[in-house]
């Protein structure tokens, strides 16, 4: 990632259609050679974001800037960005080598180099041997390699993924996902990758800009994201957390859940209410006397690696993820170390997540499969 | 099981059995019988011959007599106007077909219910209407006329024969062309765009290809019917331009029935030989495709 070079620039940008907000004033700067992801749940506007740059939405109001010039209204086939779209859009009347060459065809380029290059691009995308091939014979994983190498094929400064392994088995999705890692730093090109599945997003990118309601929740490093979440929603939607009002007494100490803890958070202003996150593998489980909160385990599930016990404390329930077996109903200490617990400012997310009183993991599933047929 | 699922399948399918069997299977072959005898119901050929053979004596431009081929020369013209016909309307349709498919779709229900409009009159009524039209002193030339552009004389003459088909025959271009293009997916409009295809490009390398199915379902409907059209030409060309749909039906009024049915029997095949070229062609267009 080049910091020295913005490749993209979103500058104030809103829209809406027929009244509804999509997107609420959002200001995003993408640098060269960036693995950037928009994250966020069904309807929260990373898609519209993502045609905005392609060139098949216009902003309400702002400007979209490509290597700092104003392309508002430049159509999407004179953008030097390319789109592996959502399923895939390959064109069922051409063979896999016909839609790999398309857009060279288009830009007139002699007959030898876009056979240099196709092959170039099949070998990339491991689809060597498929040029004759049907692209409507071919499997989803092997349409999404054809998709790519045909976005990729005439060298755009910044590819844009539309959730492209969204329609894949899990199996093929973690090589998919390798494999696009790889071919963003063989290429040196910008990608800019949508897709609503937090794993998906931290372990693939440089950057992760969480979204939702239309505007932009934070902006960070995957490890950022993650350990300091900047409210409910983003300690929410990024892993599991247990989000709890609190009072910030003063600056290293926090009140929650009737205990007073140590934490590491500075700057909040006197007992000002806020919200503490924690993670569920950062709580410890230790005998009633030694704990700083107590409360009653109401459900274990295995979980292979380790056990996820669900907590009742004084009526709110917390998750913990723990390799040691506790029994249900069994009453039991709860210890927190100070670097465990992450304060937030309040914000219109509070009190919405963080609670696992109605916690399924049949439900948390059943939603992923809802989303996927978003937009 | 198998058997079972069979013998039912064939039960539930037997009253369109008989239906087709009854009037589309016999009386082609009543056609071809009697295409191939004669009044006694001898087995002939001379019928199929005299459609290749019989002469007619003409007067050429300059006034001089001519011998040509009766049958020949109104096949040929049946077959030039047909396919101009045919031309007209897939440049007329396709446009329309692919302006309606992008429209939202209230405005393509209600465009699609105007086109089928006519077709709900009978088309005897519609080729008078448009003789009122193109009348010398009709409706078109009054308003050429009122408009200063100066009269034009259509009746009687080809254009005029080719206007009544493109109007009766359009629909069928319009239709099918239609049906493919309302079902072509957005996103590869989309994607033609991002790989750098301005509108035109795209229409040329991507909807054409696609949509090909329905140009050639649209051109077959066009040209088969226009080919054995007759009564357009008998009110439009003020019977000048005798058609091969004119000559069967001429050789039934006038009780020659076995003449009348080679000419039809020969005009079958000699569709169904170009049906099955074009679907050829087209199937190796668009190999594997759509």
């Amino acid at each position: 990632m080049d910091k020295n070079k913005k490749i993209i620039e979103l500058k104030n940008i809103s829209k809406s259609y027929d009244g509804v907000t999509v997107l609420d004033n959002i200001q995003l700067h993408i640098y060269d050679n960036e693995f950037l992801t928009l994250l966020g749940p069904s309807g929260c506007g990373k898609t519209t974001t993502l045609r905005m740059i392609g060139g098949f939405e216009t902003p309400d109001t702002g400007d979209v800037l490509f290597l700092g010039e104003r392309i508002n209204d430049l159509p999407a086939h004179k953008r030097n960005v390319n789109t592996v779209f959502q399923r895939y859009a390959l064109f069922p009347h051409l063979n896999v080598f016909d839609n790999v060459a398309f857009p060279l065809k288009e830009k007139k380029v002699p007959r030898e180099e876009i056979e240099e290059k196709v092959t170039e691009m099949l070998k990339l995308v491991k689809l060597t041997g498929f040029e004759k091939r049907n692209v409507t014979n071919l499997s989803g994983g092997q349409q999404q390699r054809v998709a790519i190498a045909r976005a990729l094929v005439s060298r755009p400064q910044v590819l844009l993924l539309d959730e492209p392994l969204g329609a894949l088995d899990l199996k093929l999705r973690k090589d998919m996902q390798q494999e696009l890692k790889s071919i963003q730093k063989a290429t040196g090109i910008t990608f800019i990758f949508v897709t609503h599945d937090q794993e998906e997003a931290l372990s693939m990118s440089d950057t992760i800009v969480v979204m939702s309601d239309g505007r932009i929740q934070q902006i960070g490093t995957p490890t950022d994201i993650y350990n300091e979440p900047k409210n409910a929603f983003v300690a929410d939607f990024i892993g599991e957390s247990n989000i709890v009002d609190g009072i910030m007494r003063e600056d290293f100490k926090v009140t929650f859940s009737g205990h007073t803890f140590e934490c590491v958070d500075k700057g909040f202003a006197k007992n000002e209410p806020v919200d503490v996150v924690v993670r569920p593998e950062d709580v410890d489980i230790v005998p009633l006397e030694k704990g700083m909160l107590q409360g009653l385990i109401t459900s274990v599930t295995f979980m292979g690696v380790h056990y996820e016990i669900i907590v009742d404390i004084n009526g709110f329930k917390w998750m913990i993820q723990t390799t040691d077996f506790a029994a249900e109903g069994e009453k039991v200490g709860i210890f927190i170390e100070p670097d465990a617990i992450h304060i937030m400012k309040k914000s219109e997310y509070s009190g919405m997540f963080g609670d696992y009183s109605s916690y399924s993991m049949e439900m948390d599933e059943l939603s992923v499969v809802e989303s996927e047929d978003e937009e | 099981m198998k058997g079972h699922r069979n013998s039912v399948t064939r039960m539930a399918l037997a009253p369109y059995s008989v239906w087709a069997l009854l009037f589309i299977l016999v009386p082609l072959v009543f056609v071809a019988y009697y295409a191939f005898t004669d009044n006694n119901m001898h087995f002939t050929l001379d019928n199929i011959t005299k459609f290749f053979t019989a002469k007619s004596t003409v007067t050429g431009d300059n006034g001089e007599t001519l011998q040509v081929r009766t049958y020949m020369v109104i096949f040929w013209r049946s077959v030039k106007l047909a396919v101009i016909s045919t031309i007209v309307c897939l440049l007329m349709g396709y446009p329309i077909a692919y302006i309606i498919a992008r429209a939202r779709p209230k405005v393509q229900k209600t465009i699609i219910t105007l086109i089928m409009i006519p077709m709900w009159m009978n088309f005897l009524i519609r080729t008078y209407a448009w003789m009122t039209i193109l009348q010398d002193t009709g409706l078109l030339n009054n308003l050429l006329a009122n408009l200063h552009l100066g009269r034009m004389h259509i009746i009687g003459t080809e254009s005029a024969v080719v206007i009544g088909m493109v109007y009766d025959y359009l629909p069928y271009m319009i239709l099918p062309i239609y049906s493919i293009m309302a079902k072509l997916d957005t996103r590869l409009l989309e994607a033609a765009h991002d790989l750098g295809c301005n509108n035109i490009s795209t229409l040329r390398r991507v909807v054409f290809p696609l949509s090909l199915p329905g140009v050639v379902s649209g051109v077959t409907m066009v040209l088969i019917p226009s080919i054995s059209t007759f009564y357009i030409s008998q009110k439009l060309g003020n019977g000048k331009f005798f058609l091969i749909g004119d000559a069967i039906e001429g050789q039934y009024v006038a009780n020659n029935l076995h003449f009348a049915a080679a000419i039809a029997f020969i005009l079958m095949v000699i569709l169904l030989i170009a049906m099955a070229l074009m679907k050829r062609y087209t199937d190796s267009r668009v190999a594997g495709g759509v």
